[in-house]
């Protein structure tokens, strides 16, 4: 086994020793032989293409359905922690719902100089049609996907919120469950907080939302339909929920209300947990060429005849460029000192952020403001010369596209690789419920990067993911 | 449910009972071909076999000359033939697919499960020595798939639809293998061939897994007649067409909608004529115009209940 490497790794102290709460993980893992181990990871790969736990690759033909690498070496939390890290989390998530709130109500954020209106409104995340209208309990962002990392000596940094449509969770159930088929022993040796309820939560966090004074909320997931890459996942919480998933197609606007059509006629919808991009809900308001919406959606909404799930125009609040000013948001609206901490970043709209980026790009992460899925990124202390000379030249272009964080080095993981079982870079997404209250299944996705010495997780990159486990003692 | 669904479910039936029809239709011209008698006729009866089935303008576009062994392959592999087994195998599971919240994960597994393992064996394609273990593979799959639907789907609409479709296939594909046999009897009495009536009706019996059956119910000796009245009319085989339409029928009263009593009826009086109908009433001008029919029936059924109830456009 290769030693831990630096900086800091989940299981091991710096200098060498098993952290506790891996103790009897640890153990276990010193007595399996890696003939076992590999055994087993061929097993979960042979189980996840029967029971098609996969993903679309954009732009492959159809039917390359792709495994999203599993490794079965778990990530484990101690409980306390978990306690530090969920309560930061609520407390993010609430301050960011009462953001988007803000923005499309009174916009005092702006009135008391926290932002500048052009940063709002100038940013294509904005939704001029949520002006003004209320919505159910005043929650926007009614699923959140935080993605966490673990730098330095081990503190925990937001590095991104995820307020539209994260996917991910379909991952954390179903790798739990073939952890628990491969190695139930494992969980016979440690207490770890089950997570199988989330799509139970989910769909309590959903009726909570319904409009006002309709007793028995019809629910729907609207996907984009069995070509989008997280189609697995839309299926799979309609089905553990136990309600209809539905494509634009299925759904239709009349006398204001949203109805699915069905065998036995035109049914009402009171909440929909949409899994498409604000700019495809509605034809009529949006992007008019799009056939994944529903013409006339957005005016049922904004009379109130139904709930959306995320809220049209989450997006303002989770903007890389709007990310620098959580912080300040959490002090300004619920008055609290944040738990949580941001990942220091330098905004290159700002003269002298630009210059010391500039002076220092091979040192830095340099992201696009309205990128996602690792895409438009740059890794300084990875890239080569040219990367390195095409990137200066984009900033140049325009820097009030990009912002700049330190090389994080983000915390390990012992992971089953080629090679045995070695340490790799990890994050986690927990995914945060709010309705009524604000609620998180113990855990999330953690997400791992393969390579050895890569940073970057996404599945789309080449990522794996892994059980997390919060341990309850 | 939503039409949508009901549409896939549907559909889902149908490929998956084609894929069994086909594999069957297959099986019995394959050991027709083997028989003596038969050799002669081997390609006429291949020719038959696509010509019933609506695929002769399909197979000309794909290959020059009719052989034995390229038919087998477009019939069974094809991916090009939209009716081929492992079409029908990717169909089920594609529409599996798009709806495998609204089904149960044990069949979801299934369907996908097969579509992967034949996928697997298709680019080994066939000799003459596993026509026999790849029919029997796939009607292993679909006595699995059956199984899997019978002990974990809800009862709801989705499991009507999927009836409905899968006994319409059957209706239909049950017939054909008939039609097919009728029009090799006629080409094998052109060629002044005399064979034996055992052979081939006994190998369309056990085609249809009927043939011990036949011979515990009937008591009698393999004759055209009395196996055409057998495949047709018995109640309680399995695969009769008589219990298909009854199949249909009663899962179709259980889905009714406000449109849908004309289609409701269409099908009952099907039921009914079948139900207290014999040969001589049913089929005045012959078993072949009776047959022709009864494709005609099931094809305006399929379309109408395609409008009353899974969103198709008229």
């Amino acid at each position: 086994m290769e030693r831990p490497a630096l900086p800091c790794d989940e299981m091991y102290t710096a200098d060498g020793h098993v952290r506790p709460h891996y103790a009897v993980y640890a153990d276990w893992l010193t007595r399996q032989a890696d003939d076992t181990l590999r055994r087993k990871r061929a097993e979960a790969d042979s189980l996840f293409h029967r029971v098609g736990i996969t993903f679309a690759v954009y732009g492959e033909q159809d039917g390359n359905e792709r495994l999203i690498p599993f490794d079965i070496v778990p990530r484990i939390l101690s409980a306390e922690e978990w306690r530090r890290l969920a309560d930061g989390l609520r407390q993010r998530v609430r301050a960011l719902n009462a953001f988007i709130g803000d923005i499309y109500h009174g916009q005092e954020i702006l009135a008391a100089g926290l932002l500048t209106p052009e940063q709002v409104f100038c940013n294509p995340q904005y939704r001029p049609e949520m002006q003004g209208m209320d919505v159910p309990g005043g929650i926007y962002a009614h699923i959140a996907g935080i993605d966490v990392v673990r730098a330095g000596a081990g503190e925990f940094y937001v590095l991104e919120d995820n307020l539209r449509v994260p996917s991910g969770v379909s991952y954390m159930l179903e790798d739990r469950k073939m952890m628990m088929r491969l190695f139930p022993e494992l969980f016979s040796l440690n207490r770890v907080a089950p997570v199988e309820h989330y799509p139970d939560r989910l769909l309590e966090n959903l009726a909570s939302v319904a409009p006002a004074g309709v007793a028995d909320p019809t629910v729907v997931v609207l996907t984009p339909g069995a070509h989008n890459s997280a189609y697995f996942e839309h299926a799979f919480l309609a089905q553990q929920m136990g309600v209809e998933l539905v494509e634009g197609q299925d759904l239709i606007v009349r006398d204001g209300f949203v109805y699915m059509r069905t065998t036995q006629g035109p049914r009402r919808v009171d909440v929909i947990y949409r899994r498409i991009d604000d700019d495809f809900v509605d034809p009529l308001v949006f992007r008019p060429d799009s056939v994944l919406g529903v013409p006339g959606l957005m005016a049922a909404y904004r009379a109130g005849r139904v709930t959306v799930a995320n809220a049209l125009g989450t997006g303002i609040a989770d903007d890389k460029s709007i990310y620098p000013y959580v912080p300040e948001m959490i002090r300004f609206y619920l008055g609290e000192a944040p738990l949580l901490e941001n990942v220091p970043t330098r905004i290159l709209r700002r003269k002298d952020d630009l210059a010391y980026t500039l002076a220092h790009l091979d040192e830095l992460v340099v992201k696009e403001v309205h990128g996602s899925g690792g895409y438009g990124m740059l890794v300084g202390p990875a890239a080569s010369e040219a990367e390195l000379e095409d990137f200066r030249l984009r900033i140049l272009a325009a820097p009030e596209k990009y912002i700049a964080q330190p090389t994080l080095a983000l915390s390990t993981c012992p992971t089953f690789v080629e090679q045995g079982v070695a340490p790799r870079h990890i994050d986690l997404r927990p995914f945060v419920l709010s309705g009524r209250e604000v609620t998180i299944v113990p855990g999330g996705l953690t997400r791992v990067a393969l390579r050895a010495g890569s940073l970057v997780v996404n599945s789309s990159q080449g990522g794996g993911t892994k059980d997390t486990w919060v341990l309850e003692s | 449910m939503l039409s949508r669904t009901a549409d896939h479910v549907y559909w889902l039936g149908r490929y998956a009972e084609r894929a069994e029809e086909i594999a069957r239709t297959l099986d019995v011209q394959y050991r027709l071909s083997l028989l003596p008698h038969e050799r002669s006729s081997d390609s006429v009866g291949w020719a038959i076999v696509l010509r019933t089935l609506g695929l002769e303008a399909a197979y000309a576009g794909r290959h020059e000359r009719l052989e034995p062994h390229r038919v087998l392959d477009f019939l069974a592999f094809d991916a090009d033939n939209p009716s081929s087994i492992l079409s029908c195998l990717r169909a089920a599971r594609e529409n599996a697919r798009a709806v495998r919240g609204a089904i149960s994960s044990e069949m979801w597994e299934t369907f996908n499960s097969t579509w992967l393992e034949a996928r697997a064996q298709a680019p080994s394609r066939f000799t003459a020595l596993n026509v026999a273990e790849f029919v029997d593979w796939v009607k292993y799959r679909a006595h699995l798939a059956r199984g899997v639907v019978l002990a974990s789907m809800l009862r709801d609409e989705g499991y009507h639809f999927m009836q409905i479709g899968t006994f319409l296939e059957r209706t239909d594909s049950v017939a054909r293998l008939l039609l097919i046999r009728i029009a090799c009897e006629a080409a094998a009495s052109e060629n002044g061939a005399v064979a034996h009536d055992y052979y081939p009706w006994s190998v369309l019996l056990r085609g249809l897994s009927a043939f011990e059956s036949f011979r515990r119910v009937s008591r009698d000796s393999v004759r055209p007649q009395r196996v055409m009245e057998f495949v047709i009319l018995h109640r309680d085989v399995p695969r009769s067409i008589y219990r298909s339409a009854n199949l249909v029928y009663e899962n179709l009263q259980a889905v009714a909608n406000a449109q849908s009593g004309e289609t409701e009826r269409r099908a009952g009086l099907l039921h009914a004529e079948l139900r207290f109908g014999t040969m001589a009433t049913l089929a005045p001008r012959g078993d072949e115009r009776f047959l022709r029919d009864l494709l005609a029936r099931t094809a305006d059924l399929s379309d109408r209940i395609g409008r009353d109830f899974l969103g198709h456009v008229a």
